[in-house]
């Protein structure tokens, strides 16, 4: 079991949130002008590290609130938790 | 069937040779299936299969051992219901018992949706020649008296879908027989043995870099599950999987209780009785990316909550031990086995939560994509390029497990 630190209201239990996958994965631009294989990139590709991830959570029977952790795939050790719009 | 009573060694142990003519990265299941059909159906022996850790210690090991073949599309039925011929004479085949029971695999629905989507399933593969029926309640009461079909439960059953020649087979038995007859044939299964890198030349695999030492190989077979990414990673290959805890369970042993293969989609639950008399469950994909091969204790109680409810005479029995693999999720829910973008290296990945039924064909079709560099017909549609091209196999109802 995670204990996730919601940086809004504290370290909180895993069932209380929802999984949001990747973090800071950026909208490919105009969808009239990419090309296919950059269109599925964005589609279908994530980061899927065995170290370190930025992530997104939602405490969703909390503050409702997404935010992002940065936690390592390998050991689920969490080295960080920061709001929407901040830097990772 | 000789093979069960067990000799010193089943396969040899031997260091790596400095060249081969096709290195397959990952000594699970599919690894040793696709070396063994590498030799008998190509006639290709100068193979090595490198494992990082012991032989068929991950997945292989990991798993619920469901077999079936009740796919929906036509895609997934071809390649599935192939496994399931290659099942039937596999002990055979591999002159080795692998406790291949088809006991029957029942689906049990919940709801109208449930009903209908798996009524639609049972017509598609009679369609497509695989064995299905459509169970009423009362059906289920004869085939399988323990589900609790009472009208008072949260999520009443409705019906099921049956394939009676779905059921189990001993995961270890089916690795050591793939094994011992690759080893046989001549191929080399290195273990202890962590692929690091890639020889590139050009836009061309040469070679790998291995915790033994450098290796060259004609060609490269990816076959590493939940560490497709990892390795793809190092040659800058983006593969659309991720990696994810999937848990099992079992109980003590019990005297034969549950005379089938029972799962439910909807309140999720998949279980079976092994040959020795536990019961083993699954449960669905813990939702974060991990490695670890744990996941988390309340994925667990929503699974036994859900077993519980289907089957009251097992609220007495004990879990005695959980445990989780790390299970390579694509995003339809259907594998990806065929050519990468750079020559002489393969990529079999993305069975996901059911890769163990496929053992024997993903090892027959992928044998014949890196013996021929072109795709055998069953696995043609389940090449990388079909997220590009947008034909996607979406098997996420038939995949059975919650994603």
């Amino acid at each position: 079991m995670l204990l996730i630190p919601c940086p809004w209201c504290g370290p909180r239990d895993e069932i209380e949130f929802r999984y949001g996958g990747a973090a800071h994965v950026a909208y490919p631009g105009d969808p009239e002008t990419v090309d296919d294989a950059t269109w599925a990139r964005y589609l279908f590709v994530r980061p899927n590290p065995k170290g370190p991830l930025a992530e997104r959570w939602c405490h969703s029977q909390g503050c409702r609130r997404w935010f992002n952790i940065v936690r390592d795939t390998a050991t689920h050790q969490i080295t960080r938790s920061y709001r929407m719009g901040e830097a990772p | 069937m000789s093979g069960s009573e067990h000799p010193d060694h089943l396969w040899r142990n031997p260091d790596p040779k400095r060249s081969y003519d096709v290195v397959i990265v990952g000594g699970g299941g599919h690894g040793l299936s696709t070396a063994y059909y590498l030799a008998r159906n190509h006639g290709i022996t100068n193979v090595a299969v490198l494992e990082r850790g012991w032989l068929a210690g991950g997945n292989m090991a990991r798993n619920t051992t469901v077999i079936r073949s009740n796919y929906l599309w036509d895609e997934s039925a071809a390649i599935y219901e192939h496994s399931m011929k290659l099942w039937e004479t596999l002990a055979e085949d591999l002159d080795y018992d692998i406790l291949f029971s088809q006991r029957g695999v029942l689906n049990l629905t919940h709801s109208l949706h449930d009903t209908r989507e798996t009524r639609r399933r049972v017509y598609a593969n009679q369609l497509n020649g695989i064995d299905a029926e459509w169970l009423t309640p009362e059906d289920i009461k004869e085939f399988c008296p323990i589900v609790n079909l009472s009208p008072d439960i949260r999520y009443p059953v409705m019906g099921a879908s049956l394939q009676r020649r779905g059921g189990i087979a001993k995961h270890d038995y089916v690795a050591w027989a793939f094994a011992r007859q690759a080893d046989a044939f001549g191929v080399d299964l290195v273990q202890n043995c962590e692929v690091t890198g890639f020889d590139l030349d050009g836009g061309r695999v040469t070679g790998v870099q291995t915790s033994r030492g450098h290796i060259a190989a004609e060609k490269v077979a990816l076959c590493a599950a939940g560490h497709s990414t990892v390795l793809a990673s190092m040659v800058g290959l983006d593969l659309p999987i991720q990696s994810h805890p999937l848990q099992a369970l079992v109980s003590e042993l019990l005297e034969p209780a549950l005379n089938c293969v029972a799962m439910s989609n909807a309140i999720h639950v998949y279980v079976s009785q092994a040959h020795k008399g536990e019961l083993v469950m699954g449960a669905g994909i813990d939702a974060f990316n991990s490695y670890a091969q744990r996941g988390s204790p309340h994925i667990i109680e929503h699974q036994l909550a859900a077993a519980v409810e289907l089957f009251p005479i097992f609220s007495r029995a004990h879990v005695v031990r959980t445990w989780g693999g790390i299970v390579d999720v694509s995003p339809d829910a259907s594998p990806i086995v065929g050519l990468t973008p750079i020559e002489n290296l393969f990529v079999n990945c993305g069975w996901g939560t059911g890769g163990f039924k496929a053992t024997p064909a993903s090892g027959w079709v992928y044998a014949h994509t890196i013996a021929r560099g072109e795709p055998h017909q069953l696995n043609a549609p389940f090449s990388l390029d079909r997220f590009t091209r947008g034909a996607l196999i979406d098997e996420h109802g038939a995949a059975a497990v919650a994603h």
